[in-house]
């Protein structure tokens, strides 16, 4: 268990820094991607090694694939109204929503 | 049964009063005018009935009270009541009030013709008539207040009836601001009073604090402040009401300024009806002034003595014909307050307050009458000084007649009404209290003096213009039958149907009484006849003789200006400058720190919301991490264990 927890660390650090650095938006959306997914691996492990019996934790990961799958599609689409605004994805040029 | 149809006396004049003052606009020419003197004629028909009914049909001492409803009810004790309170004082006064008022319509259709408000006018009048009759037929003292206001706010909006006018606007603010002062003590003083003796109701006010029955057992507790019993406070507190409703010194400074409303106005509302309000109100409670608080009939007597000779000197001076004729009401008015205070003085004769309200009687005709003269020759003349009039006497005879009876009836030559009243109050007067008498003789002989320089001005002083100025018929009229009443009205035997008690009151008339003031007058007469008759130089002689004292006479002892004096000078720099500052620098201060402050921190803050999404969710990432570290610190042993 305890390497499927530190495949799992891994992965949300990775996305993590990845959403921080990465200038571009479809990069941090898939550093996202990458957070969720961490998340859905501890849900199985621990489901899978603590209780057995049960399958609540494999419901929440199928939960969050379907989430996941339309938090993607909503953000595509502001990416896309974004490029047709602003002519780039540049997390940096698109910094208008300001005081 | 006839009784009754006393509702329909306050009913009819609501009914016009609202009509005409939706549809008043849209009736054409004088219909309004019409409208309006037909419900008030209604309504003097009625008023007539009912005092016949009362008088001559019943034994006329009876006191009945109709369609009494609790209207506000406080506690089992203390409730407001509406009802209409019939007695001999109040059909007296419903008589009076009925009558000058539909005289007044009558003339008001022709005088006003052409103005552009006209049925607001109307509606106007209406308006004041419903509330000066429900004032006189209220049942409750809080009712009798109610009124009391209405009767203020109309007589408000017709003083302003040329608003167009400043001097008329000022004027109207004057009359309201200072009777609303005047009105303060009155609500306090029912106030107090309907703590003191648990009720509102006038007839059972009256039996609670008059009767010895009730008074000896000690139901009723006088609380004493400062050596005076609560109750005379407030009975004094409500004659400042009425004081201040009848232009009594010194707040009478209001009255002479109503004049600018409209000529007809002031004949109805500020000489016959409105202004003896104040008179009606302390006759209408005088079984407990005259029981319970003789002193503040003392005060009455004196305030009332005073502004009578004080308004007759003024009277003297003036050059404004509508202003002397204010002046002589204020003097008139405190002819009849001091007839109502003298019974203080006189070991339980109740004279006075006969002679008084008798005098309120006569002086509605007569007054009424010589204000509508005054219009008619304002009318014909456009102008209110005397200085443009003169030798009118073949020009207008009908009112040359009617201004002269009036004069005379005024100035207490017999055998014209004014006579029998004023004889009556200068006998009780005599009776109770010698300096006031001889004071009152004075004055007598002071009206006199000013009323026919006032006559002697219009009609004579220069030769007679032959140009026959048109008296319409509408003008006429009123002219002739109120002359009639002038006439007329002193034969009225008053004491037979107006008394405190049930007893009546024989108005009896001594010679070597009635040779004093008619001999005064006559003198009187003699020197305005001397002095006016034609152009003469002795007025002015008289003036540079005593020249200060003409002078402060004719500013009218400077009474406007000590009051511009207090309220700008004292109150306005005293009081109200302090509180604006407070208000101005404490309290909009406050506010204004706190949003000053929201500001400039808004303002500090604002560069961390810099649109760029990473550094918002750095800020988040670092707000989680904080609050987790300080949840594992708090609770962290938890988990452990």
């Amino acid at each position: 268990m305890l390497h499927i927890l530190i495949l799992s660390t891994a992965l949300f650090f990775i996305g993590i820094y990845g959403f921080f650095t990465r200038r571009n938006l479809i990069t941090m959306l898939i550093s996202i991607e990458l957070i969720l997914n961490s998340v859905n691996i501890n849900f199985v492990a621990f489901n899978k090694y603590l209780y057995p019996q049960q399958l609540e934790g494999i419901f929440f990961n199928i939960f969050i694939i379907a989430i996941a799958a339309a938090e993607v599609s909503l953000a595509i689409a502001i990416i896309i109204n974004l490029y047709r605004k602003f002519n780039t994805i540049d997390i940096e040029d698109t910094n208008t929503m300001k005081h | 049964m006839a009784m009754n149809l006393s509702i329909l006396v306050l009913i009819l004049p609501f009914l016009t009063f609202v009509g005409l003052a939706f549809f008043g606009k849209r009736l054409s020419g004088i219909t309004a005018g019409i409208i309006g003197s037909i419900s008030t004629g209604i309504i003097s028909l009625i008023a007539a009935f009912i005092a016949f009914n009362y008088w001559v049909m019943s034994d006329g001492k009876s006191t009945m009270i109709l369609f009494n409803f609790p209207w506000l009810t406080f506690n089992e004790h203390l409730a407001i009541n509406m009802g209409l309170l019939l007695d001999s004082l109040s059909i007296m006064m419903v008589a009076v009030v009925t009558f000058v008022s539909f005289m007044v319509h009558l003339y008001s259709i022709e005088y006003l013709k052409g103005e552009e408000r006209y049925g607001s006018y109307f509606a106007y009048l209406s308006l004041f008539t419903f509330s000066m009759l429900g004032l006189v037929l209220s049942v409750n003292i809080f009712q009798i207040y109610v009124f009391w206001e209405l009767v203020g706010v109309s007589s408000f909006l017709l003083i302003g009836f040329y608003y167009q006018r400043p001097s008329a606007v000022a004027a109207a603010k004057k009359a309201f601001i200072v009777t609303r002062f005047a009105d303060l003590g009155f609500l306090v003083g029912i106030l107090i009073l309907s703590f003191e003796a648990k009720t509102l109701d006038i007839p059972m006010l009256i039996e609670r604090l008059s009767s010895p029955d009730t008074l000896t057992s000690g139901n009723i507790k006088m609380h004493m402040v400062g050596g005076l019993s609560v109750i005379s406070i407030a009975m004094f507190l409500i004659f400042i009401g009425g004081a201040g409703k009848s232009a009594m010194f010194p707040l009478h400074i209001w009255l002479p300024d109503a004049m600018e409303g409209p000529t007809p106005v002031s004949a109805l509302i500020h000489a016959a009806t409105m202004v003896v309000a104040g008179v009606y109100l302390v006759a209408r409670l005088f079984p407990v002034y005259f029981v319970l608080t003789p002193e503040v009939l003392h005060i009455i007597s004196w305030v009332g003595i005073i502004s009578a000779l004080l308004a007759a000197l003024i009277a003297c001076t003036q050059t404004d014909i509508k202003r002397v004729l204010a002046y002589s009401t204020i003097s008139q008015i405190g002819y009849m307050m001091f007839s109502l205070g003298i019974t203080a003085y006189s070991h339980g004769e109740t004279l006075g307050y006969t002679a008084s309200l008798f005098h309120l009687f006569t002086h509605a005709f007569f007054k009424a009458l010589l204000f509508l003269a005054a219009g008619v020759i304002i009318h014909a003349v456009h102008s209110n000084e005397v200085a443009q009039m003169g030798g009118l006497r073949k020009s207008l005879p009908t009112t040359h007649i009617a201004f002269l009876l009036a004069t005379l009836a005024i100035s207490g030559i017999p055998p014209l009404s004014g006579f029998f009243s004023k004889e009556a109050i200068l006998t009780a007067t005599h009776h109770a209290n010698p300096v006031i008498f001889w004071l009152a003789v004075i004055g007598s002989s002071l009206t006199t003096f000013y009323m026919f320089r006032l006559y002697y001005l219009i009609f004579w002083n220069k030769p007679a213009e032959h140009h026959r100025h048109h008296e319409h018929a509408l003008f006429s009229i009123p002219l002739i039958i109120l002359t009639l009443g002038t006439l007329l009205n002193g034969f009225i035997p008053f004491g037979q149907f107006i008394s405190v008690g049930l007893e009546k009151v024989q108005i009896s008339f001594e010679l070597g009484m009635a040779a004093v003031p008619v001999g005064g007058s006559l003198l009187a007469i003699l020197l305005a006849t001397l002095w006016y008759a034609k152009s003469t130089s002795y007025p002015d002689k008289f003036v540079s003789l005593l020249k200060n004292f003409y002078r402060w006479t004719y500013r009218k002892f400077y009474f406007d200006e000590l009051y511009q004096f207090v309220t700008h000078k004292i109150i306005f720099n005293l009081i109200g400058r302090p509180i604006a500052w407070f208000d101005r620098n404490i309290v909009d201060g406050t506010m204004n720190a706190m949003a000053w402050g929201s500001m400039y921190f808004s303002q500090a803050i604002k560069r961390i919301q810099s649109g760029n999404v990473q550094s918002y969710t750095m800020y988040f990432l670092g707000g989680v991490i904080i609050l987790l570290s300080i949840l594992l610190y708090a609770y962290g042993y938890n988990l452990i264990n």
